[in-house]
């Protein structure tokens, strides 16, 4: 459990860091950020880059700020800052209730909310937040800048549109409604470990009434995704026990887990199912965080 | 801790991996338990812990004097170096000039080995040898420890593959290179081409061959007593269940590391990186590399983990000593944990068809159990002891006056087993008290009233089994079964316990509690020997042949010597783990550290305390009678005698015992004194292990609320590290009944070979284990009264566990196979349902 052998770099300024990037581009050359998912991958020989760029030394890439409706989430920002609420209302609660799932507290002080992005791991928790939340990703290259919505950023397991020379400088995340509801549930064998299923759900209540619907499942499928057969059932509705559970199995009937002999496919559709069902509860009950 | 250097922990963990590693897994643990425990609702439903100490206060038992050290639960010796990170552990050490090693592993589960080119390897700058088992030809299999057997010998374990490859891990090559890195490199680039073979995976397949004339079952151990047949003929029922265990083991944090030397100036050959058993394992590398045990040196260091796999002798403990002489250089190999997780020993596997003649009113009158025990890839240093062990301790706590068994010794192409903590009896109790649950269910009986009625009774002690098991004629020594379910059941309030739950349940909660006995063994002999020797300051030296493997080793042997020399233990330093300082040692495996050192401990301290009496008694003319040890102090134990109120300490005493010492007169140099130990009889505690399981119905994910263990251990020489040992026990038994599993798939690939996949249990997944020791039945055996206790905490954990669980659900006998995963009980849950 030795990496290969790879050269660093440390470079002190964005401009520098792209330069870089363009360069080893060609040469198996990788973004090293909180580096809780390459490093372990690297010690196991199942990547082995040949450079690697370290950002962690590039002042201004840690921002996090309101920016007119959105979110902006920088590069080098970790996980462990949602321990508490960065941003009031729903939002920052669920950034809250969703960083504890994030691994363990050591790796939480460590890894990075966009390394999670550019890691795309298909039980990453951010993914599925940038997908149901509809998130848009800001790369940058020597060659310049692209922002790319959520649905089109993530092509598979571990598959992103970032192409090698390119570095994911922020994610903007759309702020929600103030009549918005969010709430998210996840299973797995222990705590801190990969989820086994997940969901994340956002509904505006207005007038007692369910409006702009988003269920997304995560940790299921190749890439988390929302569930339109879910939404559906709740769009419009009144958020009653009985229209969340239609919805959970909506949600369980519409994706397509594998069939693995630890966990077998109808297992994995009734976590689908407990994991919807308790999140749309839990958007529904939560109360809001003062910030401080 | 603040959160910058926390951050600057985890970066560290690329430059020092292995100290941060268990750093960060501790902080990890830590932090989720206290997470944990906030997220807990208040005390309410968590009973009053039961501890030692209470036990004591509560029912008297308390030590009638005052300060003697053993039944204290004194501050462990051990923890000074380890809490201040001064401790050496395997990769902390090295030597100049050393070379790394590193194995070049089959990634066929079964194959000949049709050519290995290590040209690519070897031409790298640095990498200094590729070995093959064409290098290390004339060196023999790995011998058996235990249990010598020409039936299993053609079985053994060659260092390195000799033309067959029989698991994923299974070592083909050795690379030797200046850097670990650089050796890493290398082993890639030996390239072996392998012809894959048809694969075993399963016990109960039918067998293969080893090799052409060597069935894949190697023996089938067989015993019994009675008249099993005439027994199921008079039977009123007859219950029949299949049962599994699945495969998992020991994982101590602290991967295996053996580090080579050989000192041409001294011809020495040094293993550093012991662990268990050092003085029975250079006994066995002697013969192995054909030299005298005198000029090979084992040095234990510190251990992060024992649990029976560490310690053994595996093929590359032999390989860092050959390569040493061979190459004249150190060489270092610390396993990683991919490797750990394939070339270590794992245990458990097995399954059972048991079936048991009852009567109507609930007497058992038979168990009959045939049962398949996995042995993996080779037959390793323990032979076939834990399917003997298992077939010997069966019966548990219950007369049951016929029993036949027969465990069949199957060959698989998995890693290789053997030993892990409570070996044999983990299993053993899951299969019995199974079925006696399963008994009671038939019979529409109370599943305690079922046990107490089969119970072996104190009037019965000592009680002989009727069979042996590994060389050893079992009788229970000494026992009050009833009473430590009466006292289990009292401390619980059992039955309100039962009532709230059933309240709980029908209100919709899927929660229910089991119970489980067993008898545990420990203190297996023959003998051990220990030497106290006490310096000119006082400080008292305890060199034995013992081993620590992180149980409180020192700390126990110490306050058995101070209790018996009359000396504050803080001043004995205990010796272990070192073949160089005592010819012959016992280690510590199997229950044996406190009974066999322990008593052996407290033979040489009379010995030491009477020498030192007796010179006392010259230097204060006195006589030896008039005078006790206290403190370290030679004084008058009455103060009624002319001359009392004087003192002479011991440090004064060993000066007048020295050599050169007018004072010594005829007597031999030294006070000091060896011990020995001897017995021929195991001693048998036992406990009960009481579950109480939630389960999510959603999810089928099972939490743990209660664990509770009671345990008759004799006599606790220190309750708080008794106790520590059973918390342990059961944290690792809740892995095994509910989390960890080494599976593998059809092919015999292996699929859990990280710990994202061999899932340990976290603090967050144990609940706060209570603990109820009692000192009821002392061992008539050992002058102290002592009985083993490091495999308490584990042995019915996954039985009581599965109880709970059929409780829980509302289906008894749903639970066949462990562990019990989420997915596996969401099925049972399903079935139900349908």
């Amino acid at each position: 459990m030795k990496p290969v052998a790879f050269e660093y770099h440390s470079p002190h300024s964005l401009d520098e860091a792209l330069a870089t990037l363009a360069r080893v581009a060609p040469l198996e050359g990788r973004v090293i950020a909180g580096g809780q998912s390459l490093v372990p991958a690297m010690a196991f020989r199942l990547v082995r880059p040949g450079h690697l760029v370290d950002i962690n030394g590039i002042a201004g890439l840690d921002h996090l700020r309101v920016e007119a409706d959105e979110l902006v989430i920088g590069a080098c920002v970790r996980h462990a800052i949602f321990h508490r609420p960065v941003v009031a209302g729903v939002l920052g609660r669920a950034l809250t209730d969703i960083a504890a799932h994030v691994a363990h507290y050591p790796i939480r002080m460590r890894g990075t909310f966009c390394g999670s992005l550019a890691q795309a791991d298909p039980a990453s928790e951010w993914c599925l937040l940038a997908m149901t939340l509809g998130a848009r990703m800001i790369v940058r290259s020597v060659r310049g800048e692209r922002s790319i919505p959520a649905h089109a950023f993530f092509q598979g397991v571990m598959s992103t549109d970032i192409q090698p020379d390119e570095l994911l400088t922020e994610v903007r995340i759309p702020l929600p409604h103030a009549q918005a509801r969010i709430g998210f549930d996840e299973f797995s064998r222990r705590r801190g470990d990969f989820a086994l299923a997940m969901a994340l759900v956002q509904f505006d209540l207005l007038d007692g009434r369910m409006k702009a619907v988003r269920v997304g499942v995560g940790a299921v499928e190749a890439t988390a995704r929302r569930i339109e057969a879910a939404e559906q059932t709740l769009e419009g509705g009144m958020p009653t026990m009985d229209r969340f559970q239609a919805a959970a199995r909506a949600a369980a009937q519409a994706v397509d887990p594998s069939d693995q002999p630890q966990v077998p496919a109808v297992y994995r559709r009734e976590l689908v199912e407990s994991c919807v069902r308790r999140a749309l509860e839990r958007a529904l009950s939560a109360t809001l965080p003062k910030l401080p | 801790m603040d959160a910058r250097s926390e951050a600057s922990l985890i970066e560290s963990n690329a430059t020092v991996p292995k100290t941060a590693a268990l750093r960060t897994e501790w902080i990890e643990t830590a932090a989720l338990a206290l997470a944990e425990r906030a997220a807990r609702p208040p005390a309410a439903a968590v009973p009053d812990t039961v501890t030692p100490e209470r036990i004591r206060e509560e029912t008297g038992t308390s030590d009638p004097v005052g300060r003697d050290p053993i039944g204290q639960s004194v501050t462990r010796l051990e923890d000074l170096p380890l809490v201040r990170g001064q401790a050496r552990f395997a990769a902390d050490l090295s030597f100049p000039r050393s070379l790394h090693m590193r194995i070049v592993r089959s990634s066929v589960p079964h194959g000949r080995i049709a050519s290995i080119d290590a040209s690519a390897a070897l031409a790298l700058r640095g990498v200094v040898a590729v070995w093959t088992h064409h290098d290390v030809a004339d060196i023999p299999c790995i011998p058996l420890r235990e249990g010598k057997s020409a039936e299993l010998d053609p079985y053994l374990q060659p260092i390195l593959a000799d033309g067959i490859v029989r698991y994923v891990g299974d070592p083909v090559a050795a690379v030797f290179a200046t850097d670990p890195y650089l050796a890493e490199d290398a082993a890639e680039r030996v390239i072996v081409d392998i012809e894959s073979l048809p694969v075993i995976t399963e016990a109960t397949a039918p067998l293969g061959e080893f090799l052409p004339g060597l069935p894949s079952e190697p023996t089938i151990v067989r015993k019994g007593y009675g008249d099993v047949d005439a027994a199921f003929a008079q039977a009123d029922l007859v219950v029949e269940l299949e049962l599994a265990i699945g495969r998992h083991s020991g994982v101590p944090l602290e991967t295996r590391g053996a580090i080579g030397r050989y000192d041409a100036s001294r011809d020495v050959l040094e293993l550093h990186g012991a662990a268990k058993v050092p003085h029975r394992n250079r006994d066995a590398l002697a013969r192995m590399l054909g030299r005298s045990p005198h000029s090979i040196q084992l040095f234990e260091l510190h251990v992060g983990g024992g649990f029976g796999v560490r310690g053994e002798i595996y093929p590359e403990d032999v390989l860092v000593l050959l390569a040493a002489m061979r190459l004249e250089r150190p060489v270092k190999w610390i396993e990683d944990r991919y490797e750990s997780l394939l070339a270590t020993n794992q245990s458990r596997e097995q399954l059972h068809r048991v079936r048991a003649a009852v009567r109507a009113d609930g007497w058992v009158l038979a168990m009959d159990d045939e049962f398949f025990h996995d042995q993996g890839a080779y037959v390793r240093t323990h032979g076939d002891r834990v399917v003997d062990m298992t077939a010997g301790i069966l019966p548990g706590p219950y007369v049951l006056p016929n029993y036949r068994v027969a465990g069949h010794y199957r060959l698989t192409n998995k890693t290789p087993a053997a030993t892990y903590r409570a070996p044999g009896r983990f299993e053993s109790t899951f299969v019995r008290e199974r079925l006696f649950d399963a008994i009671a269910e038939r019979l529409g009986m109370d599943p305690i009233e079922l046990r107490r009625r089969n119970l072996i009774q104190p009037q019965q002690m000592p009680f002989p089994r009727g069979i042996d098991t590994i060389s050893d004629t079992i009788v229970f020594d000494s026992g009050d079964y009833p009473l430590l379910l009466d006292k289990t059941l009292d401390a619980l309030h059992w039955e309100d316990l039962k009532e709230s739950l059933r309240q709980r349940r029908a209100t919709g909660e899927t929660v229910g509690a089991g119970l489980a006995y067993f008898v545990e063994k420990s203190g297996l002999g023959p003998a051990d020997g220990v030497r106290i020797s006490v310096d000119f300051t006082g400080a008292v030296e305890v060199v034995t042949g013992g081993a620590s493997v992180g149980q409180g080793f020192e700390t126990v042997v110490a306050q058995i010597c101070a209790s018996t020399l009359g000396v504050d233990y803080r001043r004995v330093r205990v010796i272990h783990g070192q073949t160089n300082r005592i010819q012959y040692g016992i280690g510590a495996h199997a229950g044996r550290a406190t009974v066999m050192t322990g008593s052996a401990t407290h033979n040489a301290a009379l010995k030491v305390r009477a020498k030192a009496l007796e010179m006392a008694a010259s230097l204060l003319g006195a006589s030896a009678d008039q005078l006790s040890v206290v403190d370290g102090q030679v004084v008058y134990a009455s103060g009624d005698v002319a001359g009392a109120g004087r003192t002479v300490s011991l440090g004064d005493i060993a000066s007048a015992l020295a050599p050169t010492a007018p004072a010594r007169g005829g007597r031999e140099p030294g006070l000091s004194a060896e011990g020995w130990y001897e017995t021929h009889s195991m001693t048998y505690p036992y406990g009960v292990h009481v579950a109480v399981v939630k389960v999510d119905r959603d999810t089928g994910a099972p939490r743990v609320e209660r664990f509770f263990v009671g345990y008759d251990v004799g006599r606790a020489v220190n309750p708080m590290l008794v106790e520590g040992q059973i918390v342990g026990g059961v944290a690792q038994g809740l892995g095994g009944a509910l989390l960890e599993e080494f599976s593998y798939d059809e092919r015999g690939e292996p699929l859990a070979v990280t710990f994202a996949d061999y899932l340990l249990p976290t603090l967050a997944d144990v609940p706060a284990v209570e603990v109820m020791l009692t000192e009821d039945a002392p061992s008539p055996l050992n002058p102290l009264g002592i009985k083993g206790a490091g495999e308490a905490g584990i042995n019915g954990v996954g039985a009581a566990i599965a109880a709970a669980i059929d409780d829980a659900i509302g289906q008894p006998g749903a639970v066949t196979r462990l562990p019990v995963s989420p997915a596996r009980l969401k099925a049972l849950l399903r079935r139900r349902a349908s």
